[in-house]
């Protein structure tokens, strides 16, 4: 039997269209707005200023504090303006806006393409170099990976897991990275271990990915203490505490961390981003983007800068189908549906799915009929029909007792509700105004 | 079988008589000392357990009235001056007249106004919408239109406006508890003065966008112009974030601004109607609008 997360879980289809598109690199943009605040934590302080000049790779907002990453320029050109523009959610944030001009690289990228194997820097000077390069996890939750690597004294870590189950159905991004870029992916493995100075690392993926997963069986060989894991195909099982319970059989403790059970989990994407900045000198300025759908003409998978306005990729795949509903930042499950096809492409942004209008559209509300389906499909062992309804009644004391800090917002009790009722809406309402009551607690 | 019956009485009425002696002992070893003017006060309080005034309802306001040496601060907008002035005749304590308040929607965006670019399809709720994207339109500032304000109203006070989608405050009925204000996530509702026969003048937009920028988003935003600044004759308007504000304290309701404003953002609310002079200038305004409007929507079909 294969392993996998013991509570709860989905599976909806998977629809994985663009497994078999290779990574394409897009052309570049004419002009780039790459928002200050891209990741988890303090938004970035903008170090460049309206006519100034900016090559590939250059610094263009520092990090404001411990948990902020630094932002690079992912083209060359000059900056016309620092604006607010609209971001994936409607809101309009501080944005750097670059026309772009030729595509000239700084001098101390290595844009050779060759295998670079030999590690030369030490733990320290690795996070230190990861965190120079703005490297956030790419899995989408975009939290510092440098704040991930610098584990407090006191605790130890004995593993490292890299996340290559991609969950979220339709989208391949991870899959195309393991497939075609696995020797680096191995390599940026390998560097992240030094870092934590762990000697054993596990990749799990899930068992759709055959081609992944003998591809990386049969490289392994030369990377000693690197061990990959088949898994059975499970949502949400890219979810950090639903993957070490998965691989390693250990269970985060409710409101703690994975350092609390000795693991760190990483993402594929990032363990290759680590590759390229240590090894290449190349900050995080670009990374994979799949575009897809099931009337998307051509699906695919593309190598994006940061700050390419989501219209040139669905341009990209073919243009936006007649009978799109829905163009989703994200996969299906735990995506955001865009409001304007404008916005940039971040370091979050792993995917943009097309719905169409029929699928787009949500269940009729019903009434609920206490099936208890959502209480058996939560992964963190909640019950969702019961946080919604606190929710509703403001029951505040409650919500924090039962445990609706804990929820990870994947989504399977809404996708699962017979009812369709919007259960996740009300339990991520729930959770902010608990976290609101928290934080003044503490104050 | 009668002796029976007269036993059972007995040993009842002896354990019952036992017992009650028992009480009043416990009662009068655990007796609680409540001051009796908190009854009184609460009796006074117009018993809506609305909150408006800070404290858990009635019963909690009328013992922190009770305790507190200096009432001033303490006020039951629901009650209003009356109910304060008996409160303090209870207490034997002082307390000034406050200027009664009302419940003011500060957005103007209907359908026909602010043109609806998207669509929401979750929960029915303000404050969901807002957590999850800036809304079914351009402007990030306006009304959501799904009524979390109505719901928590206690008071029948305020309703949805079907043609516009727009919340609208019965005068009457609002009791200026800010049930509504907490309630709307993005800070639209806002408390003003109770002026003489309910009139109001109030900026009608939370729009802090540039001017073009919220002028494409909605037709009656307050684009930051800054011409009712100038022409008001009590220094009662302020301009922040490209945004009037109207000092409801300030403002002697002389409407020069409403005039004034550009867009229409400055609402006048419940006066008679304007003599035909000033009814002429309106029009020629009206009319620059219109031309403005025009060039606005060649533009954006030229960007599309």
């Amino acid at each position: 039997m294969l392993k996998t997360f013991t509570k709860g879980g989905v599976h909806p289809a998977e629809s994985k269209y663009s497994a078999d598109s290779p990574i394409e690199k897009l052309p570049l943009p004419k002009t780039v707005s790459i928002p200050i605040a891209q990741h988890i934590g303090a938004p970035s302080k903008p170090l460049v200023k309206k006519g100034d000049k900016v090559k590939v790779g250059d610094v263009i907002a520092e990090s404001a504090g411990f948990v902020s990453a630094n932002i690079h320029s992912s083209v060359s050109g000059t900056v016309t303006k620092i604006d607010n523009v609209l971001d994936s959610t409607g809101y309009r944030k501080p944005c750097i806006i670059i026309d772009v001009e030729e595509d000239e690289w700084n001098k101390d990228i290595d844009r050779s393409t060759d295998l670079k194997k030999e590690i030369s820097l030490m733990d320290k000077e690795i996070i230190q170099r990861i965190n120079q390069a703005g490297i956030v996890g790419l899995g989408g939750a975009t939290f510092p990976s440098h704040v991930k690597l610098s584990v407090p004294e006191g605790k130890k870590i004995d593993v490292l897991i890299i996340n290559g189950v991609e969950c979220e159905p339709y989208l391949t991004s991870d899959h195309r990275l393991m497939l075609e870029k696995a020797e680096e992916m191995l390599v940026g493995i390998q560097i992240l271990m030094k870092a934590l100075s762990v000697n054993r690392a596990i990749i799990g993926i899930e068992n759709n990915k055959q081609d992944a997963l003998e591809h990386l069986a049969g490289l392994i060989k030369n990377y000693p203490g690197i061990e990959v894991q088949a898994l059975k195909v499970k949502y949400p099982q890219g979810g950090e505490k639903q993957l070490i319970k998965a691989l390693i059989n250990r269970e985060v403790p409710s409101g703690g961390l994975p350092l609390d059970v000795g693991a760190v989990v990483h993402n594929v994407g990032t363990a290759y981003a680590v590759y390229e900045a240590i090894q290449k000198n190349k900050p995080l300025f670009e990374r994979v983007v799949t575009v897809t759908g099931q009337s998307v003409k051509k699906p695919s998978n593309f190598m994006v800068r940061i700050g390419t306005p989501v219209a040139d990729l669905i341009e990209a795949a073919g243009g936006l189908p007649e009978d799109a509903g829905k163009v989703i930042n994200g996969g299906p499950m735990m995506g955001k549906a865009l409001n304007s096809l404008d916005v940039p492409v971040i370091k979050g942004t792993s995917g943009i799915l097309i719905l169409p209008e029929k699928m787009a559209a949500r269940k009729p509300e019903s009434n609920c009929i206490r099936c208890a389906k959502c209480v058996s499909v939560c992964p963190q062992g909640l019950e969702p029909y019961l946080l919604n309804k606190l929710t509703q009644l403001e029951k505040n004391d409650i919500l924090e007792k039962d445990g609706v800090m804990d929820c990870i917002e994947c989504g399977s009790c809404a996708f699962t509700c017979p009812a369709g009722l919007p259960l996740l809406d009300y339990i991520r309402l729930g959770k902010s105004r608990v976290s609101r009551i928290i934080r003044s607690r503490k104050q | 079988m009668s002796t029976t019956i007269l036993f059972t009485i007995i040993s009842l009425s002896a354990i019952g008589a036992g017992a009650a002696i028992i009480l009043y002992f416990v009662a009068q070893k655990f007796k609680v000392y409540e001051d009796p003017r908190i009854d009184q006060v609460e009796e006074a309080l117009p018993a809506a357990n609305c909150g408006g005034c800070g404290y858990p309802g009635c019963r909690g306001f009328a013992e922190a009235l009770v305790k507190a040496d200096d009432i001033s601060d303490l006020y039951c907008p629901v009650g209003g001056n009356e109910t304060m002035a008996t409160v303090a005749k209870i207490l034997g304590k002082e307390v000034e007249a406050k200027e009664p308040l009302v419940a003011v929607v500060r957005c103007s965006g209907s359908p026909e106004h602010r043109k609806q670019v998207n669509e929401y399809d979750g929960a029915s709720s303000c404050a969901i919408s807002s957590a999850l994207y800036a809304g079914e339109t351009n402007c990030q500032y306006g009304c959501l239109g799904l009524g979390d304000c109505v719901d928590v109203c206690d008071f029948d006070a305020i309703y949805m406006d079907e043609e516009t989608g727009l919340p609208v405050v019965i005068d009457d009925n609002c009791t200026a508890c800010g049930a509504c204000v907490k309630a709307c996530p993005n800070d639209i509702i806002e408390l003003r003065k109770k002026n003489k026969k309910d009139r109001k003048i109030y900026v009608s937009c939370v729009n802090q966008d540039k001017g073009g920028i919220a002028r494409k988003a909605c037709k009656v935003a307050c684009i930051g112009c800054g011409k009712c600044v100038k022409i008001c004759p009590f220094d009662a308007i302020t301009m922040e974030n490209f945004l009037a504000y109207i000092d409801p304290n300030k403002c002697k309701l002389c409407r020069k601004c409403v005039t004034e404003c550009p867009t229409g953002a400055i609402l006048e609310i419940n006066f008679p109607p304007r003599k035909v002079k000033e009814e002429k200038k309106d029009a020629s305004k009206e009319k620059k609008t219109e031309v403005s409007d025009k060039k606005e929507n060649d533009s954006s079909t030229q960007n599309k």
